[in-house]
């Protein structure tokens, strides 16, 4: 890179965060920060069953509290008819409940006072009495004979069913199946785990009283969609509703979902006519909100004599809890999880697919991952390591057989997605030369004829991010476009607002160093904002690695037509033709005399204060950008893992993550989001698990039980990059963020399975914790 | 009942009930936000503060507990516009995302540094195995505090009074 790009904060230069001023310095602006005037406090009682009628509460005791304003119940909010709302999923879900509770920690009352310490106090002094009825904690449980009717609140649901869906053709894939020479099948159960960002979810609702306004300070990742929900929910006009999401202590897609505290809060503050805050504790984030994965899924892969895969079948059993709140576009019951046939050019595929209520928190969201592609991901990727070890085959070989070749993009998939680029051969390729796979293979070999239980997992998994484009991806049918807002001031300096919501991801300054290159206008001289609805434009926010491949790419178009209004006001400037200027990042000059030129901030000035006849003022544009079709970065990552066969014990030897993200706007962010992602694999694939007792009590409820991976457990990773730019991407640039969480679960296990291949073990579901492998290891008499 | 500290160098006092965490009384009584917390639960580390040196998790700490006592908060690393060296470290190897943490892990690492000026990779992040972060996957971290300690390590070496160099906004 030249260093006048290096001065300029242009792509591909890793300068440091514009961002991270206020916070090194204790100063960020995180909800929990806002202390409004005359703000009241909110804490909300949740069922300590999972599945029980309500048959009466007593609030009584708890309003004569000291400091207590007010105890909401879902009486009252029936009233207001805001008892239930809609989900994104087009189902409906309790905002207090009036009949049953359907889940432990179902918000029951909330509890309005001075102080937060008044408000938790008088939660215990609300009297509910209950009638406990069955719980049921799986699709099994759901869809067994006679099993209790979960949603008897919804006319003509008759059992636990929720939603039938397919994808792919099955008549061909039979077909297929009939001539494969073996068929190799996988059943794994994807556990339900948390996205756990280290700041909770919660509000401040502002409803002024004499204008109306509703100011909402919120936890969002996507702040224009939310507004738009709250107006259609309360009934509140839209111009009178502004989100403000501050400074977000990470998301993981945890903070997309409206959250019943949410709406309470807003009615509270609106019937109350002062600010009211809530602020959930880590239990109650645990126990109640959007939730991952919690798929059990059998896949099969039918192969010919020589290795190449002739199809793919796969069905699953989704566990959706006691609402169908699943954060994703519309259209797609299981999310993107039909981009299952993966790397691989497999000819057929059918998937089918079927959601289940059960007595668990409702609301699956995307925790770092596009929409169910990480359940996607893994499986095809466990399937393939699978079928290599049962074919007797490389793992990598197996896959290079079978990968979709460079020239054969664009490729349409079984299942219809149009993979725009890739070049997956060598991505491997770049990984096993990383890794030195020939002779971690040897050494493995040598060291399991002396009995050591090692082995290694590949993954080369294939991402889809960047929804829209927005005919066929929306939420609620809002097309998921995203949008860019820039304006340049008169002293050249800019502000670029955008309707995403950085979560941790550097927007402030990635998306700066995108102005930079369109515009050469340098990145340290362009603020950049997001979060608040009534100053930014309108967007679907920051989720399924979106940012980049739609906000990203609207900020250079708009940089880019602000650019063109910049040319005509510098061919007036230096009195030459349009047609005559050469542009050179920064500045304009006339065609053979480079002396004969004026800066981008020269002719910014002059957008206000010497303007060409008939030319408006200012130097400012909108631009609402929907994709033509998905980005789908890439990448192979291989782990090599010892194993104690005394303790079942998984030491993770390496870890070499080679990603293919087109290109990289800022190399130094980038990476810092693989290694946060590859950290979040290897907990969701050793330690994170939300699970459930027979009663349904959430077991994982806390960071004791709940096990987030610290320094010491986490492994040390080793990065490696291709790229292949996205054809169709204004700047090449792929999403990233999720990558891989996507990627890296099944390189984990896949690495384990290897180890214990030897001895017949096909299988251990996630997470993969010591009792489990020993108690394998154990089956097969390798321990005691 | 009365509680008196000192805060950052300064004799705070505030009246509170005898169950309020320090945590709180830093946050709503001193308004002294950049401590975080994450869990209530003494398990994430976003809340860690130095009391009389040592970090602790003020979460798990009531106000009353700390009469009397020295307490250092995020606040109060930096010296006006010039950031101290963990600052500096965790700005340079981009050793933080979201920034939820990066106080608890600052005041954690460095405690670490005034014990050990030179700490491995595994010293590291062993001393930091009690905060977690859910971003950076603490690779960056890690390195973060190995560039604090150079940077202290040559400003031991340096001539009495030259200045620390600054980083971040």
């Amino acid at each position: 890179m030249s260093s006048t790009m290096h001065m300029h904060g242009g792509i591909g230069e890793s300068i440091k965060r514009k961002e991270d001023g206020r916070f090194l310095r204790g100063k960020g602006n995180y909800l929990d920060d806002f202390v409004l005037p005359n703000m009241m406090h909110m804490a909300i009682l949740r069922s300590p069953y999972a599945h029980a009628r309500i048959k009466s509460i007593d609030t009584a005791a708890a309003s004569a509290k000291l400091g207590v304003i007010a105890v909401v119940t879902g009486e009252l909010m029936a009233q207001h008819k805001l008892a239930w709302m809609p989900t994104m999923s087009g189902d409906t879900q309790a905002v207090l409940a009036t009949d049953k509770v359907r889940f432990q920690g179902q918000e029951v009352a909330a509890v309005i006072a001075e102080t937060k310490y008044q408000a938790e106090d008088a939660l215990a002094s609300i009297i509910v009495d209950y009638d406990i009825l069955p719980a049921i904690i799986s699709p099994d449980g759901a869809k067994a004979e006679g099993a209790a009717l979960i949603r008897d609140d919804k006319e003509g649901q008759s059992d636990n069913h929720i939603y039938h869906w397919e994808s792919g053709n099955q008549a061909t894939t039979q077909a297929a199946f009939a001539k494969a020479y073996k068929v190799v099948r996988l059943h794994t159960f994807y556990p339900r785990c948390h996205p756990a960002p280290l700041e909770t979810c919660g509000c401040i609702a502002d409803v002024n009283p004499a204008t109306g306004k509703a100011t909402i300070y919120m936890t969002s990742q996507a702040p224009h969609a939310i507004r738009t929900v709250f107006a259609l929910v309360t009934g509140l006009p839209e111009q009178n509703i502004r989100i403000i999401s501050p400074d977000l202590g990470g998301g993981f897609g945890n903070k997309v979902p409206v959250y019943p505290g949410y709406v309470v809060a807003t009615a509270a503050s609106l019937l109350l006519g002062r600010p009211v805050k809530w602020i959930e504790d880590r239990n109650e984030n645990l126990i109640s909100t959007g939730f991952a994965r919690d798929f059990h899924m059998t896949g099969d892969l039918a192969v010919d004599k020589d290795g190449k895969m002739l199809a793919l079948r796969v069905h699953l059993d989704s566990d959706n809890g006691a609402f169908f709140a699943d954060a994703q576009p519309s259209k797609f019951k299981a999310g993107l999880f039909h981009i299952v046939t993966g790397s691989y050019d497999i000819p057929t595929a059918h998937v089918t697919a079927d959601g289940y209520y059960t007595n668990k928190a409702p609301g699956g969201v995307a925790y770092r991952c596009s929409f169910r592609v990480t359940e996607a991901s893994y499986l095809i990727e466990r399937l393939v390591s699978n079928a290599a070890f049962e074919l007797g085959m490389d793992q990598a070989e197996f896959r290079k057989k079978n990968f979709i070749q460079p020239e054969q993009f664009p490729y349409t998939s079984a299942t219809g997605w149009v993979y725009d680029s890739g070049d997956y051969p060598k991505a491997m390729d770049v990984a096993l030369k990383q890794l030195g796979y020939d002779e971690i293979k040897k050494d493995v070999e040598a060291r399991r004829k002396k009995g050591e239980v090692t082995g290694i997992g590949i993954a080369s998994f294939t991402e889809v991010v960047g929804a829209g484009h927005g005919a066929e991806f929306d939420i609620l049918g809002l097309r998921m476009f995203d949008s860019a807002e820039l304006r340049v001031h008169p002293t050249g300096k800019a502000i670029l607002r955008m309707g995403t919501k950085s979560q941790g991801q550097g927007h402030e300054t990635t998306f700066a160093q995108i102005v930079a290159e369109e515009l050469g206008i340098p990145a340290q001289d362009v603020a950049v904002e997001e979060g608040d609805t009534d100053t930014a434009p309108y967007g679907l926010g920051t989720y399924a690695s979106r940012s980049t491949p739609v906000a990203g790419a609207a900020t250079a178009m708009v940089a880019r037509q602000l650019r063109e209004k910049a040319r005509k006001l510098a061919a007036h400037l230096l009195e030459a033709d349009e047609e005559d200027l050469v542009w050179e990042r920064g500045k304009f000059y006339v065609k053979g005399s480079p002396e004969r030129s004026k800066t981008i901030q020269e002719a910014a000035f002059a957008a206000y204060t010497n303007l060409p006849e008939g030319m408006q003022a200012g130097l400012e544009g909108v631009y609402y950008y929907d994709p033509p079709n998905m980005t789908y970065p890439f990448g192979t990552y291989a782990v090599v893992v010892d194993i104690d066969k005394g303790t079942g014990q998984v030491k993770v030897k390496r870890m070499v993550a080679v990603d293919d993200c087109g290109v990289r706007i800022n190399p130094m962010i980038v990476e810092g989001q693989i290694h946060g992602g590859l950290a979040e694999g290897f907990g969701i694939a050793f330690m994170q698990l939300i699970t459930f007792d027979e009663e349904g009590n959430c077991i994982g409820s806390n960071f004791m039980d709940y096990l987030i991976p610290g320094a010491w457990e986490t492994p040390k990773f080793e990065l490696g990059e291709t790229s292949t730019p996205s054809p169709h991407h204004p700047l090449g640039a792929k999403g990233v963020g999720e990558s891989p969480t996507v990627g890296s679960p099944a390189a984990y296990v896949n690495a384990v399975i290897d180890a214990l291949s030897p001895y017949g073990i096909t299988n251990i579901d996630m997470p993969v914790t010591s009792d489990k492998v020993w108690a394998a290891l154990r089956s097969k008499g390798v321990t005691e | 009942m009365k509680v008196t500290m000192t805060v950052n160098g300064t004799v705070r006092s505030g009246d509170v009930e005898p169950r309020v965490l320090l945590v709180d009384f830093l946050r709503t009584n001193l308004a002294l936000t950049g401590t975080h917390i994450g869990c209530d639960t003494t398990s994430c580390g976003a809340c860690t503060v130095r009391m009389d040196g040592d970090p602790v998790k003020s979460c798990t700490v009531l106000a009353v507990q700390a009469e009397g006592r020295e307490i250092k908060t995020v606040e109060g690393l930096a010296n006006g516009a010039a950031l101290a060296p963990i600052q500096v470290g965790f700005h340079e190897e981009h050793g933080l995302q979201c920034g939820f943490c990066t106080p608890g892990m600052m005041m954690v690492t460095s405690a670490l540094l005034e014990r050990n000026p030179n700490p491995t990779d595994d010293d590291i992040r062993w001393a930091i195995s009690g905060n977690i972060c859910r971003c950076t996957g603490y690779m960056n971290i890690v390195k973060a505090v190995k560039h604090a300690a150079q940077m202290q390590s040559e400003a031991a070496k340096a001539p009495a009074g030259a200045a620390v160099a600054g980083g971040g906004e």
